[in-house]
């Protein structure tokens, strides 16, 4: 399977050599961040046609098929549409925070999303607390809704920033506990290392039931933290228009708008890591034939192949299920899904103990 | 030391996609500035609310219900930051940590128990 960090010790050589090492520090860091502003717009971009051509194939309708070959140039023009569109500051708005709110959101999701490992060797941010940081940064992104919520100055957006904020905050316990089962599992808190302990077997095989219990949770529990799926309340068009970006126009709502749906991919992408074995190809022992075969696909494919797949998932329960109510959603959180973590949480941690995992 | 891509420290390269998300967020702001109209009419800048005027300030006082589970989310949360050292290394250090941690856990839910029998995860 081909390492992606020769490219990078190879680019690391050839500049140390040309140039004295704080230049050379910076210039990396120069592409680092070019690299992920592209993968940043042009995923958003993808999932957005993503997300409609999903949409439109359950609902059997054609999604867009007008704008280049089946309605792939659409996000193009709506992209160029909502560049050209006048940035609208309203009357009596808290200023600072209003125009403070999407540079939270945005910087939450580039953080976590640097965190992602995208092949072998592909990863920008290693910490050794890994998955941990992930939680931690991602919750500035609850934040940047509150500000943008109250700052607005309308009732409507208020409501949704408040919904929005109880919807995060409380599943994002779920989130916590599942990752955190997961962590009992790996042994480990680096992205690598967790990537690492599943080459001989994806967690969720390998995990027995309390993995299974886990992914399930996990995959409810993000749902409702990207405000999506049968969770949209923060931004249901019935009754709060749409929610806390009400008041934002033009690309200050298309920022909101990129960041959900990076974060949606980030979501995806954790699952990804956490329980399908992050780029590991899959294998099956005693099947070296088979074994040999998965490992000439690259890690690449593996890892986007996983995340996207993991999306479709989410997309198809947003498109299936009706919205709930607050309180509902709330006692599923509190009542159902936390303590059912909490006891999954002591059940790994027994079978972990005892080795009684795969 | 904890380094990543290119050998650099992680601390940096967390720093730095911290400053590309600020670059892309400016950069989108500038160039809607740039291209797009301007124009001020005094119903432009008022609040969207359905088209009737609104009433009062909206930066109001608010439902304490959302409060309350606030309250509970900082209680669950801190605990989860407890666990995490303890399950990096929980395979190592076997059935008396867990117990340990089993004691820690019970007296969690009890307060998780106290609250839902008070109601507060009643929505009212």
């Amino acid at each position: 399977m081909f390492d992606f960090s020769i490219v990078t010790n190879w680019l690391n050589d050839a500049l140390n050599g040309a140039m004295p090492s704080w230049l050379a520090t910076t210039l990396e860091c120069v592409i680092v961040a070019v690299a992920l502003l592209l993968a940043y717009s042009l995923l958003a971009m993808f999932y957005i046609m993503y997300e409609r051509w999903v949409c439109g194939w359950i609902q059997c309708r054609r999604g867009p098929i007008r704008v280049g070959p089946w309605g792939s140039l659409q996000i193009f023009a709506d992209v160029f549409k909502i560049l050209t569109k006048e940035i609208i500051t309203l009357w009596h708005t808290d200023k600072f925070l209003f125009f403070l709110a999407p540079f939270l959101v945005v910087i939450a999701s580039v953080m976590t999303f640097a965190c992602l490992p995208w092949g072998k060797g592909m990863q920008v941010v290693d910490f050794n607390i890994g998955v941990f940081f992930i939680i931690a940064v991602s919750s500035i992104g609850v934040l940047g809704i509150l500000l943008a919520g109250w700052s607005s100055n309308s009732k409507y957006t208020l409501i949704g920033a408040m919904r929005s904020g109880a919807q995060m905050i409380s599943y994002e316990l779920s989130v916590g506990i599942s990752v955190l089962t997961m962590v009992c599992l790996a042994g480990t808190m680096s992205i690598t290392g967790i990537v690492e302990a599943q080459a001989d077997g994806w967690f969720l095989f390998k995990g027995h039931l309390p993995a299974i219990v886990a992914f399930i949770i996990y995959i409810v529990a993000a749902n409702a933290e990207n405000n999506r799926g049968p969770f949209d309340l923060p931004e249901a068009e019935h009754e709060l228009t749409a929610g806390y970006h009400t008041e934002y126009s033009g690309i200050h709502y298309g920022l909101f708008y990129l960041a959900e749906y990076l974060n949606l991919f980030v979501v995806s992408g954790i699952a990804a890591l956490l329980f399908l074995g992050g780029w590991m190809p899959l294998h099956i022992s005693g099947w070296d034939g088979f074994n040999a075969v998965m490992d000439y696909i690259p890690s690449l494919v593996w890892f986007l192949g996983k995340a996207f797949f993991m999306t479709f998932v989410f997309m198809w329960i947003r498109w299936s299920f009706p919205r709930v109510r607050i309180d509902q959603m709330l006692a599923l959180e509190w009542r159902y899904l936390m303590p059912m973590g909490l006891v999954n949480l002591v059940v790994m941690a027994v079978v972990v103990t005892n080795g009684w995992h795969f | 030391m904890d380094t990543s891509i290119f050998g650099i420290q992680s601390t940096t390269l967390a720093v730095t996609a911290a400053l590309t998300a600020v670059v892309l967020v400016v950069g989108a702001l500038v160039i809607a500035w740039l291209v797009g109209p301007r124009g001020y009419t005094k119903k432009k800048g008022e609040p969207y609310e359905c088209g009737i005027p609104t009433r009062g300030d909206s930066m109001a006082q608010f439902h304490v219900g959302y409060y309350l589970f606030a309250i509970l989310f900082l209680m669950f949360d801190v605990e989860t930051v407890f666990l995490f050292p303890w399950a990096t290394i929980c395979r190592t250090l076997g059935n008396q940590a867990l117990l340990a941690v089993g004691t820690f856990l019970v007296i969690l839910v009890l307060g998780l128990a106290y609250a839902w029998k008070k109601g507060a995860l009643r929505w009212k």
